[in-house]
């Protein structure tokens, strides 16, 4: 008999949690312990050698965290995952885990602007260089590359730029360089597109957005694909033993998802942002209606999209569901959707788009997304002010841009406080 | 091979007597993490490594080879290199063993064939503690993927 096979909305309310094993409570229980016994002496060095699994403090694993870890992964469809207390969170680790001081990335340009900071600044400050390309390019990436290069990371959609990285097209730049590829999914969220699939190797995600879906939680997380080939003599991290770990080989003990132990236990468990049980629980909540709220979600961006299209007081659309838009294709190809991202201009400029932001009714004017409100922010004064002008605009970030996170209220609600906006932004 | 999560459980269930051929006495190598594994999970364990044969290793006496040993055996884990897995595989039916069982990146499709043709269980490319505490628990607290959907508590 072979497994089956079991599709995403499934996976989306079972995978990683069946019935608690001590009380057979059906829904998840909220392990909220700092700690856990053990049960000799032996079991505890056990433990601390990793030769058996078990929970020994929150900050390593927590049963209840380590149901949204397996849950994502299996969305992903990749081997393993690793949760943090934010998105932010999720990147450093997957970054800190494989980088050190004279290593090399190639990311794109068009990136969230915490991501920009991260890449330019503070891993900079730890004589980590990040040279930033052209998302639409995958030739770009080739050119970027270095000998020391340890790492290629972009987003599948740009937030806000919504630049679609052909996935595996940049996946081959960077398997002919021997590094993986780490992909930000945030946008899509696992239902709308999976990267692993398309060779990518590594997954990363604010679970605040879409995941959680609900606007009250942070989280992020880190997801393996389990295909990497982490003994091709660029990472000793992975193969020699572990000075983070007392002489552990992460690639030789844990194989598939070596990588996501070290992260776990080199990362996570030294640089500390773990996720605290409640949080994951709540982001659980909202795992198990994605597949609902992301149909939804596109199908009001959509709707959203082609008013603002066909609006003489719009300058310019950019939502790469528009059949018009110069990725369409591709996003077609890689993607089940668009998701309820889309940026905008006010004719005018810059002074008309704050009036347009100022001038919503229930439109909330925050830096958040994929929550079920619909959000609407200006990116060059909020999200991505640390970045300079260049940088906004290779970030895909022009100065009079409006983004807009479309909600699930009813679409005719939305375009009507949109048409209000507009109108009072005249 | 039977590497279905049906046939896996029913192995695991079934077979409580391991000999486990290369095992490593280094307390940081693979073979010894899965063996002391298994160990505490109740399993007996069965050392073969030549290198350490007369010796103890967690506790039990290593073999120079299968067929040394005069107790019978369920389960033949393999931790050698896929090449030399074949004259393993025959010690294995030779000794009435059930079950061979090749590690993670063990994957021999000789010795496979054979022990399906003597009737016996066959597991090829993973790992007894992975899939142990995949089916049994464990596994899902680390955050890996294990594939299992159920409304049954762990068992």
């Amino acid at each position: 008999m072979s497994d089956r096979k079991f599709h995403p909305e499934t996976l989306a309310i079972h995978a990683g949690q069946i019935p608690d094993a001590a009380t057979g409570a059906r829904a998840l229980p909220i392990y909220q312990t700092s700690s856990f016994v053990f049960d000799s002496a032996e079991h505890a060095a056990s433990l601390f050698n990793l030769q058996t699994f078990g929970n020994v403090y929150s900050r390593l694993s927590n049963p209840t965290v380590a149901v949204l870890e397996e849950r994502v992964a299996a969305l992903e469809g990749g081997r393993a995952g690793v949760a943090s207390a934010s998105g932010m969170a999720a990147e450093t680790m997957a970054l800190m885990t494989i980088l050190q001081a004279g290593d090399h990335v190639v990311a794109a340009g068009a990136l969230y602007g915490g991501s920009v900071t991260m890449l330019a600044v503070s891993l900079q400050k730890f004589g980590i260089d990040t040279s930033f390309v052209d998302a639409t390019q995958p030739e770009a990436f080739a050119a970027a590359m270095r000998p020391n290069t340890r790492a290629v990371f972009a987003e599948s959609l740009g937030n806000p730029s919504m630049v679609v990285l052909d996935i595996a097209a940049v996946a081959a730049v960077a398997h002919a360089h021997g590094v993986p590829l780490i992909v930000d999914n945030t946008v899509p969220s696992p239902m709308l597109c999976n990267p692993l699939a398309m060779g990518a190797d590594v997954v990363v995600h604010s679970a605040t957005k879409y995941l959680g879906g609900h606007g009250t939680t942070l989280g992020g997380l880190v997801v393996e694909g389990g295909k990497f080939p982490w003994d091709n003599g660029k990472f000793p991290g992975m193969t020699e033993p572990s000075k983070g770990y007392h002489g552990v080989k992460f690639y030789e003990t844990f194989g598939d998802f070596g990588f996501t132990m070290r992260c776990r236990m080199e990362s996570l468990r030294v640089f500390g942002a773990a996720l605290s049980p409640m949080s994951a629980w709540q982001i659980l909540q909202g795992v198990e209606t994605l597949p609902l709220r992301m149909t939804k979600h596109c199908d009001n961006a959509l709707g959203v999209a082609q008013f603002l299209q066909n609006d003489p007081r719009v300058a310019w659309v950019n939502y790469p569901g528009l059949p018009d838009h110069p990725q369409h294709d591709l996003l077609m190809r890689q993607m089940r959707g668009a998701s309820g991202l889309l940026a905008f201009g006010v004719k005018g400029g810059l002074s008309q788009g704050v009036k347009f932001i100022e001038s919503a009714q229930f439109m909330s004017h925050l830096v958040n997304i994929g929550d079920t409100r619909t959000l609407i922010s200006h990116p060059a004064s909020t999200t991505h002010r640390q970045l300079d002008d260049a940088q906004q605009l290779a970030a895909g970030v022009p100065p009079d841009m409006v983004r807009i996170s479309v909600g699930l209220e009813n679409v005719d609600d939305i375009l009507w406080d949109i048409d209000q906006a507009l109108a009072a932004a005249q | 091979m039977n590497n279905d999560v049906h046939a896996l459980r029913h192995i695991l269930k079934s077979y409580r007597t391991i000999a486990v051929v290369g095992l490593s006495a280094e307390w940081h190598r693979p073979s010894f993490f899965a063996a002391k594994y298994m160990q505490s999970h109740g399993y007996k364990i069965v050392p073969v490594n030549p290198r350490y044969a007369g010796h103890m290793i967690l506790g039990e006496v290593c073999y120079a080879s299968l067929l040394d040993i005069a107790h019978p055996i369920d389960m033949v884990d393999v931790f050698r290199r896929t090449e030399d897995v074949l004259p393993i595989a025959e010690q294995a039916v030779q000794i009435g063993a059930r079950c061979l069982w090749q590690q993670l990146g063990v994957n021999n499709f000789q010795a496979d064939a054979l022990v399906r043709e003597a009737n016996m269980h066959s597991v090829t490319h993973r790992c007894v503690k992975i899939e142990h505490a995949r089916l049994f628990g464990g596994l899902n607290w680390v955050g890996v993927n294990t594939g299992i959907i159920s409304a049954r508590r762990p068992a």
